[in-house]
């Protein structure tokens, strides 16, 4: 009973293992073969090339494109949490009229449909001149990265203990103080937490992307993948389209994987603690 | 009398530095909230504003205001015939909300049951678990746009392994076409959706889990109880609240989809969601006011959505302090 | 500034060029942005190469998705955005109406050219008198067919669809008891976007059901000869075609065909090269004829693609220089001789190199002459949207989603509503 319980369980963990990592895997399979290889179903690894990294990295714009997902992201996330350090400090730290309406707020817009603000923006980005510059992605991103960042950090340093502030007070020092002197330090954590969160929900925004820029010079790795074209003369090129999924992603999931606990956390604060 | 004026200048300086303490809050809370009036409120207001006129991609600065019409208008063809016309009148909207609810029920349905078995298992203590754990995440760590490529090939109805694979063990007899039939192009969206964001699920379920106390757990065991019944009676009514608010985070999410199915069935009625046909409209036709009408009806829905889960999962927004 | 890094980079881009081209100030950076099938893009690039040679100019080429209906999306966005980062665009033969406002008058510029092209084609980018965009190549499909295969059963190139359908299931049944399991009937463009408005089109107007919306703006498409058109598309889903075909755009047929997979396949006269190129599966084995008839004569739908040049671009001179340069009669021969692609001007039907090269296309001049043009000049702006809701109607009623009857019912009510009190 006991033997057959823990088949059982055992069966269950390897069909979730399998399935969650089985398509990155036959990614991988798929991003090392060439020609018509490509079109034949393996289960295993059967060919090793590298002729779709040289492609896709040499050809074309995709190195570039990660450049500029590179850049807009960072550049995002930097403002992002510069912005919602001292925001969040007032909305944990601090009681005044207003709070509960303005958190009530920051939730809401984090949860805004990105279609509704796409006919504004565009009217936005045009008038501003920024029209398919990165600068106007990183504005669009602001939109979702600032509201999160804001209320993750929010709930992490309202767990922080008041005795701490309370020190500093006595002190006589002011809230500029308090948050650059007392609460930076014990929020690093926090802070490379969210910002990896916002980090990887700026790389992997779409809608925006598609809309807001146009050249192959300046579109960012989603918009690149999804809209990579053969200069060949095979149909789909599934082959490097797989090959930039994985460039795109190994990164990603290394930094999951590293940053696991942590993130776990972050998620929870977003959501569960609320 | 010594001790007195000490106690008033104390609450004097306190008060003070209450005073202060708000005014910079204020001070530190308006960089955040211009930016956000500017990226989110303004844009917003366009977009309704929008819906309201006879706007066009060439033409934004010169749209006049029209009402309703956008919504709804009686066309009137004056013959004393007439028809409704505008969003509300509109099938292909129609369609598009059912097709939106459809996937964020179905998705949210399967993400809730395969995200608590997930759970489940991650909470058992046994050998390798921080490798399931790792194992688990990738699906989630992985840019919506590649899953839907990567799956796009799988399900490929030529070469891709999936018809291979069912072929094999005779699920099917002959090949599908996964992302192009009428029947199966929702079926593989969802497969999509659920397998991309369960992970998301199973970690907020997951810690909801690990919130309940073991001695609960220790006193079911000793009292011999069923372990399927400990967890309907004793686990789930401890983990409910976690998955309320992960349930009604996922469907915010769901309601809004775009991306995927734009990459993974571009064009498909059948999955054409109310973001892809606002997107449609104000990009792609000439139809820009309509779209924007689409963009606030969407915005409307999800706004009333969350006021609804703010109040069930009654959010703590003062911190219980 | 395509970067958008900001003012260093800028500045440093500023450094550069002034260091790079102070000996000849004249040469400037121009785009183009090219939707591609088959060798379109490297035909492109050889062409640029020879441009730049000749001007000193450097041309960047911006890819697109083989998609047309994704391309014009991304067009139209793109120009109502102003956006100054392209110079010339590759537009398709319906787009001139609706995106005429964004382009320059090409007229006085191609005077001397535009009497060589064929003038039902100049007239198609003409648009209130401007000439918007000057035609690079046409396009006019036709049905190939494997000889070898229709030979060695004994059938002859089919010449209604009745035949074809016949046809098509024999070589089929028969292919495959010879052990070819994959192989299938007929293969054609049936994913949801412009190309399977372009099939569904030739299978109706070859039925004798019109042509959507006829010229002068009626809606004509609810008839039972349409109807019938798409029931019998309807039957070939699952007998003799994929039901993959339902998600196939030109390549993806392509693929299917030069594989060596179908008897048939509808395509545009790009595949013809390829199809003869050294690493396909069935070069020398196939040939082309005309679409065949439902009844009513064949038909094939007028395709094409022409050059415009942005209202917004920093070089107007420069971009309709290039723009011409790749419309001129070089360009179209070697476009034609290497890519089978049709030309445009009238006399290279007649050249004797091109004929040699692909004997394909002298042939064709009588095919697209009377091709049928999509109704994009009687819908106007709403074109894109007439052609959306006619490809979703035939793609619903040949996936199963309802029966044809009812779709074209529906679609007619849609139609109505679009065109209210008048096409604009």
């Amino acid at each position: 009973m006991n033997i057959l319980k823990s088949i059982g369980f055992y069966a269950l963990v390897i069909i979730i293992v399998v399935v969650s990592v089985f398509p990155f895997y036959y990614a991988i399979l798929t991003s090392f073969k060439s020609g018509t290889a490509i079109f034949q179903v393996d289960y295993w690894p059967k060919y090793f090339s590298w002729e779709n990294y040289r492609l896709v990295m040499t050809q074309g714009s995709f190195p570039l494109n990660i450049l500029n997902s590179l850049f807009v992201s960072s550049v995002v996330v930097v403002i992002s949490l510069f912005l919602a350090i001292t925001a969040s400090f007032a909305l944990a730290r601090v009681r005044f009229r207003g709070r509960k309406l303005l958190l009530l707020t920051i939730l809401s817009v984090s949860m805004f449909p990105q279609i509704a603000v796409l006919a504004g923006l565009f009217e936005m980005i045009r008038a501003l001149g920024i029209y398919n510059t990165l600068w106007s992605l990183v504005l669009a991103y602001m939109i979702f990265t600032l509201p999160f960042t804001v209320w993750v950090l929010t709930t992490f340093m309202r767990d922080l203990p008041v005795e701490l502030e309370e020190a500093a007070i006595v002190d006589g020092a002011n809230s500029w103080a308090i948050v650059t002197r007392v609460f930076m330090p014990l929020m690093w954590p926090a802070l490379v937490t969210t910002g990896l969160l916002a980090f990887i929900a700026a790389w992997n925004e779409f809608l925006f992307a598609l809309t807001f820029v146009s050249n192959n010079d300046t579109r960012t790795v989603p918009v690149a993948i999804a809209l990579l074209s053969g200069a060949s003369e095979q149909e789909i090129p599934w082959g490097p389209i797989m090959a930039a999924s994985v460039i795109v992603t190994v990164p990603l999931i290394v930094l999951v994987l590293i940053f696991q606990r942590k993130i776990v956390a972050g998620l929870t604060a977003g959501g569960v603690k609320g | 009398m010594a001790a007195s004026d000490t106690a008033t200048a104390a609450r004097s300086r306190r008060s003070n530095l209450k005073a202060e303490r708000i005014r910079s809050s204020w001070i530190f809370l308006a960089p955040m909230l211009l930016v956000l009036a500017f990226v989110a409120g303004w844009p917003l207001l366009k977009t309704i504003w929008f819906g309201f006129t006879d706007a066009s991609l060439d033409a934004l600065s010169s749209a006049d205001f029209i009402g309703f019409n956008n919504y709804l208008e009686w066309v009137d063809y004056g013959d004393g015939d007439g028809e409704w016309y505008g969003l509300l009148a509109d099938p292909d909207w129609w369609q598009a909300v059912y097709n939106t609810v459809f996937f964020s029920l179905v998705s949210v349905f399967f993400e809730t049951i395969f995200g608590t078995i997930v759970a489940l298992v991650l909470h058992a203590e046994f050998k390798g678990r921080g490798f399931v754990r790792a194992a688990v995440l990738i699906p989630w760590a992985i840019p919506t746009i590649v899953s839907a490529k990567m799956w796009a090939w799988m399900m490929n109805d030529q070469f891709g392994i999936l018809n291979d694979l069912f072929l094999h063990i005779g699920v099917i007899s002959q090949p599908i076409a996964w992302t192009a039939s009428a029947d199966t192009a929702m079926i593989a969206v969802l497969i999509v959706d659920i397998w991309k964001t369960t992970p998301f699920m199973a970690l907020l379920i997951l810690a909801g889990l690990q919130m309940i106390p073991q001695d609960i757990y220790e006193a079911a065991k000793i009292d011999g109880i069923n372990p399927v019944k400990v967890f309907f009676r004793v686990t789930l009514p401890l983990i409910k609240p976690a998955l309320a608010v992960a349930v009604i985070f996922r469907a915010l999410d769901a309601l809004r989809v775009f991306d995927l199915i734009y990459v993974l069935t571009p064009n498909n009625s059948q999955t054409k969601t109310m973001s892809v046909f606002a997107q449609e409209n104000l990009f792609q036709f000439d139809k820009f006011a309509y779209g924007s009408a689409a963009s606030t009806l969407l915005f409307l829905v999800i706004g009333v959505i969350t006021i609804v889960y703010l109040k069930i999962a009654r959010v703590d927004l003062e911190g219980g302090r | 500034m395509k970067l958008g890094y900001g003012p260093a980079a800028l500045a440093v881009g500023t450094m550069l060029v002034t260091g790079l081209f102070t000996g000849s100030a004249l040469a400037v950076d121009l785009a183009i942005v090219s939707g591609a099938v088959g060798d379109d893009i490297k035909m492109l690039r050889s062409n640029l190469d020879r441009y730049e040679k000749e001007t000193g100019n450097t041309v960047k080429i911006v890819e697109m998705p083989q998609s047309t209906t994704d391309q014009f999306g991304q067009y139209r966005l793109w120009l109502s955005a102003g956006n100054a980062d392209i110079d010339v665009y590759r537009t398709d033969v319906i787009w001139a109406p609706q995106l005429a406002n964004h382009l320059l008058d090409l007229t006085e510029a191609a005077k001397d050219v535009a009497g060589a092209h064929f003038p039902s084609i100049i007239e198609s980018q003409t648009v209130d008198g401007k000439l918007v965009a000057i035609p690079m190549f046409t396009d006019a499909p036709a049905l190939y067919y494997r000889k070898d295969l229709l030979e060695k059963y004994g059938a002859e190139p089919p010449k209604t669809w009745e035949e074809l359908t016949a046809t098509a299931q024999m070589v089929q049944d028969k292919e495959r008891e010879a052990g070819n399991g994959d192989f299938h009937g007929f293969v054609f463009q049936g994913a949801a976007y412009e190309g399977l408005t372009c099939d569904a089109l030739e299978w109706v107007k070859s039925h004798g059901g019109g042509q959507i919306v006829e010229a002068d703006g009626t809606i004509s498409i609810n008839n039972p000869d349409a109807i019938k058109a798409i029931n019998t598309a309807k039957s070939w889903i699952g007998t003799i075609s994929p039901e993959g075909v339902l998600g196939y755009k030109e390549e993806d047929a392509r693929g299917v065909w030069q594989t060596g997979s179908a008897a048939f396949m509808r395509n545009w006269p790009y595949a013809y090269s390829l199809s003869n190129s050294d690493d396909s599966a069935v070069k020398g084995k196939f040939d082309v004829a005309p679409l065949p008839s439902g009844g009513d004569g064949s038909a094939a739908t007028l395709g094409g693609w022409n050059l415009a040049v942005s209202k917004y671009s920093k070089h107007p001179d420069e971009a309709i220089g290039l723009a011409l340069f790749l419309a001129s009669e070089e360009s179209q021969k070697r476009r034609a001789t290497e890519l089978s692609r049709l030309p445009t001007i009238e006399a290279l039907y007649d050249d004797p190199d091109v004929a040699a090269a692909q004997p394909i296309i002298p042939s064709w001049k009588e095919i697209f002459l009377n091709a049928v043009p999509r109704p994009s000049a009687p819908t106007k702006k709403d074109y894109n949207e007439v052609s959306k809701e006619f490809w979703t109607a035939v793609h619903d009623s040949l996936s199963g989603n309802g029966d044809t009857e009812a779709n074209f019912k529906k679609l007619e009510a849609k139609l109505k509503r679009l065109k209210g009190s008048g096409w604009e």
